[in-house]
């Protein structure tokens, strides 16, 4: 008797649940499954090897909080004089919840004349992102940038 | 039909640091999307853009899944000689595109 009022106000509860859902506006969060930290962490691995990863000289400018994370402008700067000996070689950029750490790698010289890069990225989430820089004596230096996205990439469905 | 949106200064003096653009008409497919059904939309983007100066790579770059549709890139290079810029973008399904600028330095 009392397992059966028990069960009975739990489907009261159930159903009532779910026409609130129903009625709210329908959040869609079809996730794939995403990167984590420790993917963010390997992924980084795999362009520094076993070198230090220093905090500093790295500059990345997101804009802190994002409406539309299908793009997202981003700029990446590197404290260098860019001369024949001393230059950057390689920026790369990751994030840590997009399904795959990786954004890009961008490779220059001392040709470059400025350390920076400017593009366009999606982010699926509110999340960190970070730049390493690849300097032509083997060092490497990093930055890191915590973004809000409120409207989220990757997450809407195709017709 | 793909097509490029190339920004290089038509003149500049030599040792000037310049900046160029270059932006691709693409969908960047990410295959992380489903339709309706449920199916997995497949990947469709770039992977790779190099700029040539007068046949020199002066910059290179990897995109992933994370870059935005109609991928856009600025960067900067030292203007050392007149000459022209090559710029190629190659991705999935055998895409493959080139444009080219020309530079007067004086």
């Amino acid at each position: 008797m009392h397992e059966k009022n028990q069960s009975t106000r739990r489907r009261f509860f159930g159903l009532a649940g779910g026409a609130a859902l129903s009625g709210a506006v329908p959040i869609v969060t079809l996730r794939p499954a995403e990167a984590t930290p420790a993917m963010l962490a390997s992924a980084i691995r795999n362009v520094v090897g076993e070198a230090p990863v220093r905090p500093g000289k790295v500059k990345l400018d997101v804009p802190p909080l994002v409406e539309n994370g299908n793009t997202v402008p981003m700029t990446v700067s590197v404290e260098s004089p860019m001369t024949a000996d001393d230059y950057v070689k390689s920026i790369h950029v990751f994030n840590e919840k997009n399904p795959q750490p990786n954004i890009g790698n961008f490779y220059i010289g001392p040709a470059a004349g400025r350390a920076q890069v400017a593009t366009r990225i999606r982010l699926a989430d509110s999340q960190k992102v970070v730049a390493v820089a690849r300097l032509s004596d083997g060092s490497f230096w990093s930055t890191s940038i915590d973004v809000v996205v409120t409207l989220a990439a990757c997450t809407e469905e195709v017709l | 039909m793909p097509s490029a949106l190339i920004n290089v200064p038509p003149k500049a003096k030599r040792g000037d640091i310049i900046e160029i653009k270059a932006l691709m008409s693409h969908i960047m497919e990410t295959g992380y999307r489903r339709t309706a059904a449920g199916d997995v939309v497949p990947r469709d983007i770039i992977t790779n853009f190099t700029c040539r100066y007068n046949g020199a790579e002066v910059f290179r770059a990897d995109f992933f899944p994370a870059i935005a549709a109609n991928p856009f890139v600025s960067f900067f290079t030292i203007a050392k000689e007149s000459g022209r810029f090559e710029f190629e973008w190659i991705g999935d399904n055998g895409f493959s595109e080139t444009a080219s600028a020309s530079i007067t330095v004086e």
